[in-house]
């Protein structure tokens, strides 16, 4: 029960922070990644807004465990791979045509009418397709 | 608008501690491509409770401001079902397939330094970049 307090009030933070911030506005989103034309910088003011927090939390995790037992996140790994850069790629051009990444789509949900609803659906049935293709991936040799 | 950058800081400050909020009650990352992703494939049920009170909560609360302020935020999202579909497409496979997004790399995985989220989020700004380059200053076709 203490689990579903601390989703429901991660998510009502993380949803209002997306809505206060600008970031479910499209405009301002392709605006920062729009290096050539009206450049809009405010994603890099939510980022920085946000890594701060987020770091202090890491710290305070390194000398305790979770508030609802288990344990932490295993430490990053290490290398790199072609699937998380074609990933990131990928993810990247999607963010740039529609000005749209997972949590502001999710968060603008009841706000962003027919054509946030859209994306949305495409988004699931991509991740909905992505195992399939991701095997298809690692299938195939990493020099082909 | 001058106060932007406040209201960006501000609104950042919030997914920040939703964040810090997820890893230290209950262990996990806030990633919402992995929060929702594993519904949609269903490799995280075990866990479905949780997830779905996330989600219940990022799209709840923007409505409950909304009905307090009276005011709807402005998306300017597009009208183009093509370049909706084809974008909704890419980022659902490109964050499944890169393991994480702007929350998850982006706000997770660089506070706490982790090379693999650092160039992934390379990565996609340098993509999102391009993106608007050809597509908005070059043909101007978004």
């Amino acid at each position: 029960m203490l689990r579903m307090f601390f989703a429901l009030t991660a998510g009502s933070l993380f949803g209002a922070g997306l809505m206060l911030s600008g970031m479910t506005d499209t405009a301002k989103v392709q605006g920062f990644l729009d290096l050539f034309g009206a450049w809009d910088p405010t994603l890099a003011f939510v980022m920085g807004g946000a890594l701060l927090p987020m770091a202090l939390a890491w710290r305070l995790a390194k000398s305790r465990a979770p508030l609802t037992g288990g344990s932490f996140p295993a430490p990053p790994q290490a290398g790199l791979d072609r699937r998380l850069i074609l990933g990131a790629l990928l993810f990247g051009a999607g963010w740039g045509m529609a000005g749209l990444c997972p949590g502001p789509a999710i968060a603008s949900l009841s706000y962003n009418g027919w054509q946030g609803a859209l994306f949305l659906a495409a988004m699931i049935c991509g991740m909905i397709a992505a195992p399939g293709l991701i095997r298809h991936l690692d299938r195939r040799p990493a020099n082909a | 608008m001058e106060s932007d950058w406040i209201w960006g800081l501000a609104g950042g400050g919030l997914i920040g501690l939703g964040g810090a909020v997820y890893l230290l009650g209950n262990g996990r990352i806030m990633g919402a491509s992995g929060i929702l992703g594993g519904l949609a494939d269903r490799s995280g049920w075990s866990t479905a409770a949780e997830r779905i009170a996330f989600l219940a909560g990022v799209v709840l609360t923007p409505l409950l401001i909304i009905s307090l302020t009276g005011s709807t935020p402005a998306t300017h999202v597009t009208g183009n079902a093509a370049v909706l579909i084809i974008a909704g497409l890419l980022v659902g496979i490109g964050t499944r397939a890169g393991s994480g997004c702007t929350s998850g790399h982006g706000v997770c995985g660089i506070s706490r330094l982790s090379l693999r989220s650092i160039t992934a989020t390379l990565g996609f700004m340098l993509a999102g970049i391009l993106t608007l380059a050809v597509l908005r200053q070059l043909l101007g076709v978004i």
